[in-house]
């Protein structure tokens, strides 16, 4: 991103903070960013800086435990969401979901303004959509060298003017029109994104000193709002296909008309909102979003260390907050040896005093087993070659599985159908004897392999599992769904089920086990967003080697 | 009581509202939602409303207007589960009052990653600790006690909590029985959800407890997105002129919703009309009997609303897909979503 966008989006954060409700700021913590966070002392509202943890007495406020204690009658502390505020919200993106949808709805009560420091490093990290989606702006310091940056102007007289403006600030009669058009082309399905460019607008139309908007005002809104949030060119285009050609607007007006404002193409803020970001930044954001829309939620996590439920912790010292409970034996136990000299200091013939440093809450430990769903092919393409190291590969990851106290499941797929040869379990022997038997041959009925696949999987995770499968294959599926030998259905009903698994959010991991790798194959884990492992003459070590990588063992 | 321990259950706070919450009827579009929220509001049995759809395309927006559009209730003062007679309020409370107030029908938000605690209500640890007393301290479920509890992003909570919602919206009772405590007080609530379903699936056990279900998606046609940001925009930019005129649409929808309460008891149901339901639900391969009942309960309140006197196989055809679309076996193959199959089964059964 160019710096020479930045400081105008941070005047126009300045001048509407409650309208454009803030800013996601994606940057690596450094001196770059400390010189737009800077900036942000010039908003009309009290700076509060937020972090991922925080606890819901702290946000509404609640029960000061201290005080309480210390004077004997209940004290409440103020939250931070108590007054309007400028949220700064840091690392972003490992804000919880809990903790992102109380903001969403701190954002849209009128008010606030959340400045997301969103410090992803990975590719599926990132704020949640919930955030995202009503942050009116967004900057990408990423490639943004010191040399490059300047100090960043805020004329704290310039901007107050501006903001004394923007409530007498008009729209042209069709500048919604044309911006919500605009965002239906960018494949852009929210409609907060046009309000917040009209926001947007009147903000640069108040800054410039100017009572009503005007295109530039518009394009340079679009681009603010709707660059980031375009789908790129190809995801976008079917949108608009059955609608006819927008009539030109330009055309109802008079010809020649001079006055511009009163017919504003869309294409150009289309053409606008397009060109400020790079287009390989679309599809990384757009690959992003994907990944965490499919991953983010997959219900019950992986092991977690909570204070709700599970295995118990010694319990240890720490606040009342929010999610914490009393260990009420332990919290009596610490208070008892300080009785008499408290009650002597006190001056307190009460007959239990109880501090703050008292308190011990409850700690509790929780982990959900993993399973590993292997789906394995068993056709007559695949087998003979192939299968015995599929086989020696699943047996090598059994024995670390059985290390790890994982469970295995395991599904075949032949012939017209697929089979749960082996349902959950840590029986080694029992899976171990089950391989073995696995017969080969026949036609590739991939996609009910998959199918069953997903269904153990989800059965899994219903009863507290992690699942994750990993589909061993040559790719060339040959029976349809419902058991007909029709290739092209095969293909069609295979791929639609990569779709499905990748919408259950299990983690998936596709090998190609044919002699030369597929390019449909890699197309189809490309869909199911798992890793895709082409392993031509591999055998089952490093096959193994390579699983165990790609599941991030 | 209730002054001291009121700020501490708090769910996302109702901050004192300066403004109003979005009017219901200015809404644009999204009609089966807002025909969803108002059988509901006719009558409560019914069962909540789950609305499943895109970001952005006012689901939460529907909700808010809705604790705004819905008629007040009768309950005693100071009572913490809303009681309508003195009698009724639960012992551990020590309600003292005995006088009648009308308060707006509760809307509780549930928020995400709530506590057990926040929600059944726990051991009330600044009585306990400040003056020795040992007290309960209502959560969340006894706030929603006749009114509407709101799950915000439902899909996404965590499963002990949805095991916990369970239990009490099926016995209508909320039981505590920890840290020494052991309270019961009513919680009858209709369950409102919302969620993005690219986000992950809900369980069908939660699924089946949601009486109707509605799937909302981004108005395609620009013109309509057009009129839903002008509508918005008059409401941030214009407010004071705004709201007058939608509020008066807003009060004569909850005449029709008090009328229709009123009508509901004396409706007469034609016995073909239970045959048709039956069949319906046969048809589609429906689970249990709950579809059934919904599917009439749905239908009758839509009659109340359209003010007949005679539920007709057309109101029963103008539920049927909220009443039953999430009670179908799922396919995951089906990309048409079971509305659609919900709907053809309707033209095939009912002609």
């Amino acid at each position: 991103m160019d710096w020479s966008r930045i400081p105008l989006a941070l005047q126009l954060l300045a001048i509407d903070p409650e309208g454009l409700k803030g800013l996601w700021l994606r940057a690596r913590a450094g001196a770059v960013r400390d010189r737009v966070t800077a900036a942000l002392t010039a908003l009309p509202l009290p700076v509060v800086r937020l972090h991922p943890g925080l606890a819901d007495d702290a946000l509404y406020g609640g029960l000061d435990l201290s005080a309480t204690l210390a004077t004997g009658r209940p004290v409440t502390s103020r939250g931070l969401l108590s007054q309007p505020a400028a949220l700064v919200l840091t690392m972003a993106e490992r804000v919880p979901p809990g903790l992102s949808a109380r903001l969403a709805h701190a954002l849209d009560a009128r008010g606030h303004c959340l400045i997301a420091l969103d410090e992803a490093a990975e590719e599926g990290e990132g704020l949640p959509l919930a955030l995202t989606d009503r942050l009116g702006l967004f900057l990408d310091l990423d490639g943004i060298a010191w040399s490059d940056t300047a100090e960043i102007p805020m004329d704290h007289k310039a901007l107050a003017e501006a903001r004394a403006l923007l409530p007498t600030v008009t729209l042209p009669p069709d500048a919604a029109r044309a911006l919500t058009r605009a965002a239906a082309e960018l494949g852009i399905a929210s409609l907060r994104a046009p309000l917040l460019a009209m926001a947007a607008a009147r903000a640069l139309a108040a800054w410039a000193g100017r009572m009503s908007v005007d295109d530039s005002d518009l394009r340079q809104a679009a681009e603010l709002i709707y660059g980031h949030r375009a789908l790129p060119v190809s995801e976008a285009a079917p949108q608009d296909q059955p609608e006819p050609p927008p009539p030109d607007p330009g055309e109802e007006t008079p010809q020649d008309s001079a006055d511009q404002s009163q017919s504003i193409p869309e294409e150009m803020l289309v053409e606008a909102a397009r060109a400020a970001l790079p287009a390989d930044l679309l599809a990384r954001l757009t690959a992003g979003r994907a990944a965490r829309a499919a991953k983010g939620a997959s219900g019950t996590g992986a092991a977690r260390s909570g204070n709700r439920r599970g295995r118990p912790l010694p319990s240890r010292p720490g606040r009342l907050g929010s999610g914490a409970r009393i260990d009420l034996v332990a919290t009596l136990r610490a208070a008892a040896p300080w009785q008499p000299l408290r009650r002597r200091s006190a001056q307190s013939d009460a007959v239990l005093l109880v501090r703050a440093s008292d308190i011990r809450v409850k700690r509790f430990r929780e982990t959900s087993d993993r399973v590993l769903i292997f789906a394995v092919d068993a056709s007559g393409s695949s087998a003979f070659a192939r299968l015995a190291e599929a086989k020696g590969a699943v047996e090598l990851l059994l024995a670390a599985a059985y290390a790890r106290r994982d469970h295995v499941a395991l599904v075949a797929f032949r012939g017209t159908g697929a089979e749960l040869i082996l349902p959950p379990t840590r029986s080694l022997v029992q899976t171990k004897r089950r391989l073995a038997g696995l017969p080969g041959g026949g036609g590739t009925p991939l996609a009910a392999g998959m199918q069953l696949a997903m269904a153990t999987a989800t059965q899994a995770r219903a009863r507290g599992l992690t699942p994750t499968i990993a589909l061993l294959t040559d790719g060339r599926g040959n029976i349809a769904l419902d058991g007909s030998a029709n290739r092209a259905q095969a293909d069609d009903d295979a791929q639609r089920l990569a779709r499905a698994i990748r919408a259950t959010g299990v983690p998936a991991v596709v090998i190609d086990t044919a002699n030369r790798p597929q390019p449909s194959l890699a197309e189809m884990a490309r869909r199911m967003d798992a890793p895709y492992l082409a392993l031509p003459r591999a055998d089952a070590r490093r096959l193994s080697g390579v699983l165990s990588a790609a599941l991030g063992d | 009581m209730q002054a001291e321990t009121a700020p501490k259950i708090h769910a996302l706070p109702k901050r004192t509202p300066s403004r109003q919450p979005f009017p219901f009827s200015a809404i644009v579009g999204q009609e089966a939602m807002k025909q969803a929220m108002v059988l509901t509001a006719i009558d409560p049995g019914i069962g909540g409303v789950l609305v499943f759809g895109d970001r952005g395309t006012g689901k939460s927006t529907a909700v808010r207007a809705l604790a705004a559009l819905l008629p007040e209730i009768d309950a005693v003062e100071g009572c913490p589960v809303n009681s309508a007679r003195p009698d009724q309020c639960p012992d551990w409370a020590q309600v003292t009052a005995t006088q009648i107030i009308r308060k707006p029908t509760p809307v509780v938000d549930l928020p995400l990653g709530v506590t057990e605690d926040r929600v059944v209500g726990a051991l009330d640890i600044e009585r306990a600790l400040t003056r020795g007393e040992k007290a309960f301290e209502p959560g969340l479920l006894a706030r929603a006690n006749r009114g509407y509890l709101y799950i915000d992003e439902v899909n996404l909570l965590e499963d002990h909590i949805v095991d916990l919602l369970l239990d009490v919206a099926q016995s209508g009772e909320n039981v505590v029985e920890r840290e020494g405590l052991s309270i019961r007080h009513a919680a009858r609530f209709v369950l409102v959800g919302s969620g993005n379903p690219e986000e992950g699936e809900l369980r069908p056990q939660l699924l089946d407890r949601f009486g109707l279900s509605v799937e909302v998606t981004s108005p395609r046609d620009v013109d309509t997105r057009v009129q839903v940001i002008l509508r918005r925009d008059a409401y941030e930019t214009g407010y004071d002129a705004f709201m007058p005129e939608w509020q008066a649409a807003d009060g004569a929808l909850r005449d029709r919703i008090l009328a229709a309460r009123v009508a509901l008891p004396q409706l007469t149901t034609p016995n073909t009309l239970l045959h048709d339901c039956a069949s319906l639900c046969i048809a589609l391969g429906s689970d249990g009997l709950r579809g059934e009942l919904t599917l009439l309960r749905a239908a009758r309140a839509q009659a109340a609303f359209e003010a007949v006197q005679t539920v007709t196989r057309a109101h029963l055809k103008a539920v049927a897909v909220m009443a039953l679309s999430h009670r179908l076996r799922r396919d995951p193959l089906d990309e048409a979503g079971s509305g659609v199959r919900v709907a053809r089964m309707v033209d095939e059964v009912l002609p």
